[in-house]
């Protein structure tokens, strides 16, 4: 095939697709023109009946809590598949943090990154904590909120050194942080089971509306959403730095 | 009011997904693609989707152009 008769192959192709789309869209409903019978029927039922100011939360954490733990379980699965991928090879071997090698090729973090990082740092993290502690009142969320503090972690990491990310997230902890977000959900939805009856049965105490203890276990289960992503998303991380920065292959397939 | 900004938001949408398919080098388009992410992320903000908003400005503007970063610093390493 020619380029010529590829670029025509293709500009008649995209002009197809085009036409086809903008007549597609035009017939589209204008838009917060919605008749989604159980979106409305949400609508009306979630505040009286769970106390929670965020619908979507809501839906997410408590009538279709069990989607929420099967996403919640894919970015677990995701992250440990990186974390083996990423592992120790026999033909690798663990050497300093090149920032502290002689003769270290890294320029050093300016000063400006590094005010401006730990300025932030406090302030994120607190962000982190308010958007993952909020997620039944106000948009947010465990997973948003969660990977608002996994930023925290980059922080520590632009503005300070490597050897200092090391020290502020011990790796055990940081498995350990992952497995509990990840496994308390699951504990969350089983103990609804025994006391309530059905898995992920909000079992809670509601509170009253718009106050912080409201919507009985969304805020447990944002919380561990929370921990899961944060801790998650710090491996994430640590396990990239360790592969460009700590380990060295010594060329030796054996 | 609204309707001006949802035009120019989805102007950004545009040359943003346009910006980042010409951009060649992986580095430069990690930081196009956050910028894109960002912008798509306002636009849920206008559509009245602040949740997905958030999530979208977390994913896409953070989290996914930092593992394109990383990938790169590991992949330079290992050329050098």
């Amino acid at each position: 095939m020619t380029p010529s008769v590829r670029r025509w192959t293709f500009l008649v192709a995209a002009a197809a697709l085009g036409g086809l789309l903008v007549w597609g869209m035009s017939g589209l409903p204008p838009f917060g023109d919605y008749h989604g019978v159980y979106g409305l029927l949400l609508n009306e039922v979630a505040v009286p009946e769970r106390h929670a100011t965020n619908v979507v939360a809501a839906v997410t954490f408590d009538y279709r809590g069990v989607d929420t733990m099967i996403e919640e379980f894919i970015l677990f699965a995701a992250v440990i598949g990186v974390a083996v991928l990423l592992r120790n090879m026999r033909f690798e071997e663990e050497h300093e943090p090149e920032e502290q090698a002689r003769g270290r090729r890294v320029p050093g973090t300016s000063n400006a990154v590094r005010v401006i990082g730990l300025t932030l740092l406090g302030p994120i993290v607190l962000y982190g904590l308010y958007v993952v502690a909020h997620g039944h009142l106000t948009p947010g969320g465990g997973f948003q909120g969660g990977v608002v503090l996994a930023t925290g972690a980059l922080l520590v990491y632009l503005s300070g050194e490597y050897v200092t990310l090391r020290r502020v997230r011990p790796q055990a902890f940081i498995d350990l942080a992952e497995a509990t977000g990840a496994g308390s959900y699951v504990v969350v939805g089983l103990y609804g089971l025994v006391v309530a009856g059905s898995f992920l049965a909000n079992f809670l105490p509601l509170g009253k509306i718009g106050t912080l203890p409201s919507a009985g276990t969304m805020p447990i289960i944002n919380l561990a959403v929370g921990l899961e992503v944060a801790a998650g998303f710090t491996l994430l991380l640590s396990e990239f730095l360790d592969q460009t920065l700590v380990l060295d292959s010594t060329g030796r397939r054996t | 009011m609204t309707t001006v900004l949802l035009v120019v938001v989805l102007l950004m949408v545009a040359a943003g997904g346009t910006a980042v398919v010409l951009t060649r080098d992986p580095l430069n388009q990690a930081m196009i693609a956050s910028f894109y992410g960002l912008v798509l992320g306002l636009l849920f903000l206008l559509m009245q989707a602040p949740d997905v908003g958030l999530s979208q400005i977390t994913v896409g503007a953070v989290a996914l152009p930092l593992m394109i970063l990383l990938a790169l610093a590991k992949v330079r390493r290992d050329s050098r």
